[in-house]
């Protein structure tokens, strides 16, 4: 399609009104600029961990010192560098099992609000069966059944949390369903397909966008919960969760913090980062702000 | 002279009648009449006033018209064939030649699309344009309903609600249409605006020779656009006649308490005499029997209650119609108000 570059620059007035709006929140600024180091670390561990994160490099449980910045663990593996792999599988769960889990909730709500009926009730309550079942427990025992490892926790994970979304965007289509450009479109006989795509979902984007935000942060959380309780990312992999693992025990709790404080730590500030971006992106796309 | 030509749209017997559901169980408990049996034609050219209180179906109509409803009974024909018995072809002839302008310009169009994607889209669809021409076709479009040329890559939170109900005009437009149906146009916006926009229909009705259903509830505007206008009163035509007939010579008391019911700009109108309707408007759940009406009527008789009004001739041969079973026995019911 040819367009003039006037159309083209004022394209731009409504993301730089959500980019304005988004920048007024120092926290989420922050939260963004550390979530983009972290990402940035995962992505380079091979480069910058000091020592491969599976060989044994010391002692057995060594306390921080210049050769090890983060000590090593009780079979002498450098903290540090399993830290830098941890993240990386910890961010790649976390994204990789919003995915799976917007596409389904996306796809289940936009079939549930626009076609209604029969398919609507279905749909709507197989939801309320997925969300009234113990979370951690179908998690786990999802987890026990399929085997842990990554590909089966991103599925697992992904499979579990998108009745939320469904839920959201089945509201958004039955609202937008009703708006008067819609029936334009049904009086001018287009067809549903582009009804569906073209006309209602560009408009549940920003909302799905926000709450897929802190599914993000949910999915690392049950993913460091599932690897601390050994159904998640086994070992030799590192994970967030399993280098908490050792602190089941009293001794490492309380003479070793160098074990669990750094993974625990990087979990807590991942996932309040992720949440400040959330809450800062739901401001900026909501229209009644300024 | 207009009952020479050839209708380009008849409306008969048309009913609609929407389910009300209630209970542990949901079950239909009852209707809502929102069109009782409303009949009239449109003929090419011309622009049909619907007025009345709000609930009283007129959209309705405008809905089902548009095909956007499907009637409970009765049925639309449009050039002779009705919607019924028209081919998947046929329902498509309908869906560029009737169109529709909405009521409110602030969500009729799609917020996250520009005005050239709202309006380039349909035309492609149904082969209106080729993607050659589109670029000037929305350009003569937005030229058409007073818009700059750069209107068409704007969002519409860009423009302000006259310039907006410009582009929901263009959208209708957009398919060669032969009949709009514009349910209440300008109740949303501005007086001084209100002007404009109707003014915009009317030339764009002379040059394009468009036929339009007119919807409202302000009385001036449909005087201003109408030729004819019907007065709707719960889901049925009331009276039906000449914009200026309707207005000069009102015969149904519920048109005259309508009319006497605007406000007349001039103090000296101070001391007029107004028809004041008496009670409440009843419930479409449950209609009153006989001429709907009744219940309200100043001049009502026990006949009344009992036999439903058709919508007859004033005088015979004369196109003001009026269903009132006072007028029906022949008794004029401004005579019975002097007295």
């Amino acid at each position: 399609m040819n367009r003039d570059k006037t159309i083209i620059s004022e394209d731009n007035v409504y993301r730089n009104t959500v980019m304005r709006r988004f920048l007024k929140h120092k926290l989420a600024v922050a939260s963004t600029i550390f979530l983009a180091i972290i990402l940035l670390c995962a992505l380079l561990a091979p480069v910058l961990s000091p020592y491969s994160p599976d060989k044994v490099v010391g002692g057995f449980s060594d306390p921080p010192s210049v050769k090890h910045l983060l000590g090593t663990d009780q079979v002498g593996r450098d903290v540090l560098s399993r830290m830098l792999y941890a993240v990386r599988i910890s961010l790649l769960v976390g994204f990789a099992s919003t995915a799976v889990s917007t596409v389904v909730g996306v796809v289940l709500g936009l079939v549930s609000g626009f076609f209604g009926g029969i398919l609507d009730m279905v749909i709507m309550r197989f939801t309320d069966m997925v969300m009234s079942f113990p979370y951690i427990l179908l998690v786990l025992v999802s987890a026990a059944i399929f085997r842990p490892g990554l590909l089966n926790i991103i599925l697992i994970l992904g499979f579990v949390d998108w009745p939320g979304i469904a839920r959201l965007v089945r509201g958004n289509v039955l609202s937008i369903r009703e708006m008067t450009f819609i029936q334009g479109d049904r009086v001018a006989g287009m067809p549903k397909r582009y009804i569906l795509f073209s006309e209602i979902l560009p408009n549940t984007v920003a909302p799905i966008l926000v709450y897929a935000t802190s599914v993000i942060a949910i999915s690392m959380l049950d993913e460091a919960a599932l690897s601390f309780l050994g159904m998640g990312i086994q070992p030799p992999q590192s994970s967030l969760g399993n280098m908490l693992n050792g602190a089941q025990s009293i001794s490492i709790l309380t003479s070793k913090p160098w074990l669990w404080v750094p993974p625990g730590l990087m979990i807590i500030l991942l996932v309040v980062s992720i949440n400040f971006i959330g809450d800062a992106l739901r401001d900026a796309f909501d229209p009644s702000g300024n | 002279m207009q009952k020479e030509r050839q209708p380009l749209a008849e409306i008969k017997g048309l009913k609609k009648y929407y389910p009300v559901r209630d209970g542990i169980i949901p079950h239909t408990v009852g209707f809502i009449h929102a069109v009782n049996g409303v009949d009239f034609e449109l003929y090419p050219g011309e622009t049909l006033g619907l007025v009345g209180e709000s609930g009283c179906g007129k959209s309705t109509i405008g809905r089902q018209l548009a095909a956007l409803e499907t009637p409970t009974e009765g049925s639309i024909v449009y050039e002779g064939q009705p919607f019924t018995e028209r081919s998947a072809a046929g329902m498509r002839q309908i869906r560029t030649q009737i169109q529709m302008v909405f009521q409110d310009p602030y969500t009729s169009l799609n917020p996250k699309k520009r005005i050239f994607d709202t309006l380039s889209y349909p035309m492609l669809y149904h082969g209106v344009s080729t993607r050659q021409n589109i670029n000037k076709e929305v350009d003569r479009l937005l030229d058409m309903v007073g818009l700059p040329k750069n209107s068409k890559g704007r969002y519409p939170h860009e423009f302000s609600g006259g310039q907006r109900q410009r582009i929901g005009i263009a959208r209708a437009l957009s398919l060669n249409p032969r009949l709009i149906v514009c349910d209440e146009p300008v109740s949303a916006l501005d007086v001084s605006i209100q002007a404009q926009i109707l003014n915009l229909l009317r030339d764009l009705q002379r040059e394009l020779k468009l036929t339009y259903l007119f919807i409202g509830h302000g009385l001036d505007a449909v005087k201003y656009i109408s030729d004819r206008i019907a007065v709707m009163y719960l889901g049925k035509i009331v009276e039906l006649a000449d914009a200026r007939e309707l207005f000069e010579n009102p015969v149904h008391p519920y048109t005259q308490a309508l009319c006497s019911a605007a406000p007349i700009p001039d103090p000296e109108a101070r001391d007029r005499k107004r028809v004041i309707l008496q009670g409440e408007l009843p419930s479409n759940k449950d209609m009153p029997s006989g001429c709907h009406f009744h219940s309200r009527c100043p001049y009502a008789v026990e006949e009344c209650k009992r036999s439903e009004p058709a919508l007859i001739p004033v005088r015979p041969g004369s196109g003001h119609l009026a269903a009132c079973p006072v007028l029906a026995q022949g008794r004029w019911p401004k005579e019975d108000a002097n007295a």
